[in-house]
């Protein structure tokens, strides 16, 4: 199928602080949009489209229109997670290319750090609801749901942590490039702001066997906007226009006999690269969540760029960082060592768009074609996978 | 004793499963219409859609699937208990559970994927609700 261009990703901002005291989760997602639409020289009258994952306080697209003061005439809640932005740009995708808007956003704002949320030691408490009462009582933390599928992977494939350990390092290595990285990590107050090795890795603090801490995603305040238009509006804005041409979603979740080890990304990324027309082969770089280590891994071979089983002799050898040859993950520095305020899809999104505007701090030359793949909710339990296929101009 | 958290009611899916471990049994669910294994329990067949699940007691034995040893955690009733094994247990029924494997000793190492585990009902002084948790055979 022939690659089309019926939508763009025309303006994005990231929120640039990571510890944001006094700022609430609205003010930085209207803060982010007004910097997003500048970005792409549009008005805050033009957005037609809202899209939002019910992040700030209001009921997501219902409190959010009256805060930000808009009157769209598309309005989509959907909350799947971490991955719910790459599901708001299919979405958008498809409502663009249905003539129903032109300039449709989305917006991200949290206050995980300063709020001193604990979202991997914490476990699920409350309760009363089908799942709830199955697993509270047994100290499931997020941590140690992920680090089951770490687990099952090294058990059924041979993978290693020394393999693994080269997520980590390379996103650093990325990260240290990135100054608003670097502020994140000094902010954080992160005992070693400074480029990582495998050692590093595998002698740091074990959380969650066999999840070590700098397997782990930082928690973090945060935010951002990604500005979604029409091929007419993309024409006429500052900056060229990121394409999206392919998207995916699914969902997964404990089967009775299913397999940790593939995600929902086995359903999501074949769906998008069919869209889109083109192979894992030709992707030049990976956005790829990195909650832990065992996400990029998994998700790495669900989508297709190399077999199931098979991605601990893929990134063994370093090649993910930027100025290796092979593909390239996270070269924002990812939610390992940038920023995870809770949800990061947005972020996949915003870096894959500046590496194919040619903005990356660690910039892969000529990269064309980019993946951006978001993983929400419990790897190793319910969990979305949305896969998002971009083009440069 | 044990003060984990409790299962939470009116919660009409789960009520017959935590009544049963009242009892002592691990109980399950089977779809008439398909032959489908339920669980975790729902008053519905998430195969098919039926609505006349048949309730089943487990033998409670099974196999560990997959686990981890929580290290670190901010959960009121486990940050007292030193490291402890989550883990899935396939039960020989069919059936998958979230659950803790429970050792005497450094969970690090006596926890094993494949190992065979046995269930315990384990009383709790946080309710009237004993938590099945399984235990090496
Ligand atoms: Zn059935």
């Amino acid at each position: 199928m022939a690659q089309t261009r019926q939508a763009a990703i025309g303006g994005i901002h990231e929120y640039p602080l990571r510890v944001a005291p006094g700022v609430s989760a609205m003010q930085i997602k209207a803060a982010s949009l007004k910097a997003a639409l500048d970005d792409a020289g549009l008005k805050w009258s033009d957005v037609d489209g809202l899209y939002d994952a019910g992040d700030g306080e209001g009921g997501g697209g219902l409190g959010l229109a009256a805060y930000l003061g808009l009157k769209p005439r598309v309005i989509d809640t959907t909350q799947v997670g971490g991955s719910s932005y790459e599901f708001h740009a299919a979405h958008a995708l498809r409502d663009i290319a249905a003539g129903r808007v032109k300039v449709a956003v989305t917006t991200y704002g949290s206050t995980a750090a300063s709020s001193r949320i604990a979202i991997g030691t914490g476990g699920r408490g409350g309760g009363g609801s089908w799942q709830t009462n199955m697993e509270g009582p047994y100290g499931s933390t997020l941590i140690s749901n992920y680090a089951m599928v770490k687990q099952r992977h090294m058990f059924q494939y041979g993978t290693t942590n020394e393999q693994l350990a080269q997520i980590s390092v390379a996103t650093r290595k990325h990260a240290m490039r990135n100054p608003e990285a670097v502020k994140a990590m000094q902010d954080l107050q992160f005992v070693g702001v400074n480029e990582i090795t495998v050692e590093n890795v595998l002698e740091s603090r074990m959380v969650a066997s066999p999840l070590r801490l700098l397997e782990c995603c930082m928690v973090s305040d945060g935010g951002g906007a990604a500005v979604f238009v029409a091929p007419e509006i993309a024409r006429d804005l500052k900056k060229k226009p990121v394409w999206i041409i392919g998207s995916g979603e699914a969902t997964k979740y404990r089967e009775n006999g299913g397999d940790i080890t593939t995600s929902a990304g086995a359903q999501s990324g074949p769906a998008a690269f069919a869209q889109a027309g083109v192979s894992p082969s030709e992707i030049d770089i990976a956005m790829i969540y990195d909650s832990f280590t065992i996400t990029v891994a998994t998700c790495l071979e669900d989508l297709g760029f190399c077999k199931k089983g098979e991605v601990g002799s893929f990134i063994g050898d370093g090649h993910l960082a930027f100025d290796q040859p092979g593909l390239t993950i996270n070269t924002d520095g990812g939610g390992l060592s940038s920023n995870h305020p809770g949800m990061r899809g947005l972020f996949l999104l915003l870096e894959a768009t500046r590496q194919l505007r040619g903005e990356s701090t660690s910039q892969v030359n000529g990269a064309k074609l980019a993946v951006a793949h978001g993983n929400g909710g419990l790897l190793g339990g319910t969990h979305t996978g949305g896969t998002i296929v971009l083009a440069a101009d | 004793m044990a003060s984990r958290p409790q299962p939470h009611f009116p919660e009409p899916d789960t009520k017959p499963f935590w009544d049963g471990a009242k009892e002592g049994e691990l109980r399950y669910q089977v779809c008439p219409s398909c032959n489908a294994v339920n669980f975790t329990p729902t008053a519905h067949c998430q195969k098919c859609g039926g609505r006349d699940l048949a309730w089943k007691v487990s033998k409670g034995e099974g196999t560990v699937y997959t686990y981890s040893v929580v290290m670190q955690n901010r959960i009121p009733g486990f940050q007292e208990l030193g490291a402890y094994a989550v883990a899935y247990v396939d039960l020989d029924e069919g059936f998958r559970m979230l659950t803790n494997v429970m050792v005497d000793g450094n969970p690090l190492e006596l926890v094993k994927i494949g190992q065979r585990v046995r269930v315990d009902f384990e009383k709790q002084d946080s309710g009237e609700y004993p938590i099945p948790v399984f235990r090496p055979i």
